[in-house]
């Protein structure tokens, strides 16, 4: 049976050279098997045939930006969630009243840009609309 | 301790081996299920019913011509499929498959290793598997690859909140984050598992998991990513040979993950779903008879003529997997086990069934769906389980 730190996390290092050795060798492995053949057109950013016009380094919608703040507001959140839950039985109802106040907060300002209209992906003409 | 590394390696190799000859074959039953959906045999030709299709595939994959376009961002580029794959394959190490066992005097789980944090261990791994998509989109300089990764990120990420707060909603009940402590408070029968017992009945955490489980690997309905019709082929389109099949290895190996994950969280793991003194250790040589019979049946009246001969050995072979359900030898050990596989091979055939039937969503929609629905939802459901929990104690 497994007691220190060091045999608990043993295997996981095992696995974890394990996996990056097949990554590795699946992909030296396809390197050295595939004939490989080079023309112009091959070198071209492949877009279905048609000629590519320009190149990928554009700006893209800043919604991708609001997402992934978002994101790290609210898993942050979550990720409070988990040590409260594992000692939830011995924080009974005194632990759950804390954690509601600390949820409503955090709920009301998901409601505030739910509101705001963040949560809209797109907005059709005219905004404002409902969808 | 050099008895532990000798264990060690030993479980290692099998848990490796048997995940890859997983990852290999469930491609294969992926192609058989959906082809049945469609009324069509599936992959017939190489081997008997198809059987060496993978074999075949893997040697294609790693023969093909493995272009690396002069226009990427090429250590990026090489670095995307290492780490999906890498991080596609860690996560199994600390997923239990069943209870304590004794091999040859020494003590032992049927479990790599059994972390005290597994449960936000596999979060934090299936996490990491968003770099590598995102990666690819960005290295690969192509336009359709860029707006698959960003596509696949923006969705991988967000539907990642109401996983957490689905997975913290059992959490409330067993109050481990251990994945073997998880099923040893479940034990008992299927009125223990977390998806119906307790104070609060997990059943909407449960189905939440799911689908965030199927936004997370990038399944049908949610593989915008990929949207054929729209961005090519997604974050992988500039990738070939091992590289491509790389991510396709690691989206399998995520759906392994995500559905041991459902069954451990929600289904009870390796318990049976009533106890043994009433008979459900005889279920699985049951099962396993019945198939071996209506094999043998088939076998002897073939529709097609290559059924005649192969039918009769899987039947055999069926039938000697029912006899070895029955040795008490093995009994304590294959029986967890079975049930074990039999819970994520639903789920794994759920995941195919869905891939069968629904159509893709609208970007919009998906976005949409999992903010205003899933979010609010699993909140509500965490904080009435939480409110009943504490009423209990």
């Amino acid at each position: 049976m497994p007691t220190s730190l060091t045999e608990t996390y043993f295997p996981v290092l095992l696995q974890a050279l394990l996996a990056m050795a097949l990554a590795a060798g699946l992909l030296t492995a396809s390197y050295l098997l595939g004939k490989r053949v080079r023309n112009k057109v091959k070198d071209m950013p492949y877009e279905s045939g048609i000629v590519p016009t320009g190149d990928a380094r554009q700006r893209f919608s800043v919604k991708f930006y609001l997402v992934g703040m978002l994101f790290i507001l609210f898993d942050i959140e979550a990720i409070f969630l988990y040590p409260w839950a594992v000692v939830f039985r011995d924080l009974r109802m005194a632990g759950f009243v804390e954690m509601l106040i600390f949820v409503v907060l955090i709920l009301s300002g998901f409601f505030y840009i739910w509101k705001k209209g963040a949560l809209d992906w797109s907005k059709p003409e005219g905004a404002g609309r409902k969808q | 301790m050099d008895s532990f590394i000798v264990i060690s390696l030993i479980k290692e190799v099998v848990v490796f081996g048997v995940l890859l000859t997983t990852l290999a074959y469930l491609q294969w039953v992926e192609r058989k299920v959906i082809a049945h959906i469609q009324v069509r045999p599936g992959p017939y030709r190489v081997g008997p019913h198809g059987l060496l299709q993978p074999v075949a595939d893997i040697i294609k994959l790693l023969t093909k011509e493995d272009l690396v376009p002069p226009y990427v961002n090429k250590p990026l580029y090489l670095l995307a499929p290492f780490l999906a794959m890498t991080m596609a394959l860690l996560s199994i190490s600390v997923i239990p498959f069943g209870p304590q066992i004794q091999v040859a005097g020494y003590q032992t789980y049927m479990q790599l290793t059994d972390l005290n944090i597994g449960v936000l261990f596999v979060l934090a791994v299936s996490s990491m598997g968003v770099y590598g998509i995102a990666l690819a989109g960005w290295s690969s300089n192509n336009k359709y690859a860029l707006l698959g990764g960003l596509r696949s990120s923006a969705q991988m990420i967000s539907y990642e909140l109401p996983m957490s707060l689905a997975i913290a909603a059992p959490l409330l009940i067993s109050n481990t984050l251990s994945l073997r402590g998880l099923v040893e408070k479940q034990a008992g029968g299927i009125w223990n598992w977390n998806v119906l017992h307790g104070p609060f009945p997990q059943i909407v955490s449960f189905i939440i998991f799911l689908i965030a489980a199927f936004a997370e690997t990038n399944r049908i309905p949610f593989d915008l990513p990929e949207a054929e019709n729209e961005l090519v082929a997604g974050f992988h389109t500039e990738y070939s040979s091992m590289k491509f099949a790389s991510f396709f290895m690691s989206e399998y190996a995520n759906m392994i993950t995500v559905s041991c994950m459902a069954t451990l969280l929600f289904l009870g793991g390796w318990v049976a779903p009533w106890p043994a003194e009433y008979g459900s250790s005889y279920v699985p040589a049951a099962i396993f008879l019945l198939a071996g019979l209506v094999a043998l049946y088939h076998g002897f009246h073939p529709a097609r003529r290559r059924d005649g001969y192969t039918l009769p050995v899987f039947g055999v072979l069926f039938l000697i997997a029912a006899a070895v359900f029955l040795l008490p030898m093995v009994q304590s050990w294959l029986i967890p086990l079975f049930w074990f596989c039999a819970k994520t091979g639903g789920i794994l055939f759920g995941f195919m069934w869905i891939r069968g039937t629904l159509p893709r969503f609208r970007y919009d929609q998906l976005m949409g769906f999992t903010w205003k629905f899933l979010f609010p939802v699993a909140m509500l459901n965490l904080l009435v389980t939480g409110f009943l929990v504490a009423l209990r104690s």
